[in-house]
């Protein structure tokens, strides 16, 4: 187990770091698919069963696909090679360096971080998976923020159409 | 070497990814590609609420609750994608590019 932990970590991170380094944004997008995957297949160890579904389909598929189209839409460009990366490209680099290792103090004196994956209690029949858990929450204790998240939606919606719409003489 | 797996093991991941995807921000021009670090950074927040839910158990199960917060923020995540893209093609429509840099009317 704690070896697939790394593998899918590794994917998730090498992933991550190729979506920073590709110059070319199809690239970077695929290089993103992969971290995804790898983030989805960490949900699906945490016993995240849905949650990694929704991952890989939400993310890895429907809005990556809009990114990818956007890009063939838009015909971008792989960026060009700017005069003065090294600026940006280390401040850009200590800023990830610098937080991560401030992660790693805080989270080694953290000892409640320490604990080892407590085991769940296996459960059987109708009504103890978690989708069906997550379901009854959603519509009954979070009705309000379902209703709240729909007319979201709705709005977001009606907002695009209106955004990418040409422009009215 | 077998070592179990810890909550700070999940954290740490979840922290370099929301690392990488803030140096991503900070170095990249093209605006696509800015975004797409930007939901890295909300993916690597959204394992941080998985592994805590997991980690507390309630009456031997996951805390669902972290769940359902997921839930709603993959919801919104589609929604700000769809969005800010829209926003991203008005952009291109009226400078011709996406690079952050040629965008500077405000700058001075």
């Amino acid at each position: 187990m704690t070896f697939l932990f790394y593998i899918f970590a590794a994917l998730a991170i090498v992933g991550g770091i190729g979506v920073v380094v590709n110059r070319n944004p199809v690239s970077a997008a695929f290089a993103m698919i992969l971290s995804f995957l790898g983030l989805a297949a960490l949900f699906i160890q945490l016993d995240a069963y849905l949650v990694g579904v929704l991952q890989i389909l939400v993310y890895a598929g429907a809005i990556m696909v809009l990114f990818i189209f956007i890009i063939m839409l838009l015909d971008v460009q792989a960026e060009e090679k700017r005069r003065f990366p090294l600026f940006s490209a280390l401040g850009a680099g200590g800023v990830a360096v610098a937080f991560a290792a401030l992660l790693l103090v805080v989270l080694n004196r953290n000892e409640a971080g320490a604990a080892s994956i407590p085991p769940i209690e296996a459960l059987e029949g109708p009504g103890t998976s978690d989708v069906h858990r997550i379901g009854e929450l959603l519509f009954s204790q979070y009705w309000f923020p379902i209703q709240v998240v729909g007319i979201l939606l709705l709005v977001a919606t009606i907002g695009v159409v209106v955004l990418s719409k040409k422009e009215l003489k | 070497m077998e070592t179990a797996l810890t909550l700070n093991h999940f954290l740490f991941v979840s922290g370099v990814l929301f690392a990488i995807g803030l140096a991503g921000v900070l170095v990249r021009r093209n605006l696509i590609v800015i975004f797409m670090c930007l939901e890295l950074m909300l993916a690597a927040a959204n394992l941080t609420l998985v592994a805590f839910s997991r980690f507390n158990l309630k009456e031997g199960q996951p805390d669902y609750e972290g769940h359902v917060l997921l839930f709603f923020i993959i919801t919104v995540a589609a929604a700000e994608v769809a969005v800010g893209l829209a926003i991203i093609v008005a952009l291109f429509r009226s400078k011709g590019t996406t690079d952050v840099t040629k965008v500077d009317t405000m700058k001075y």
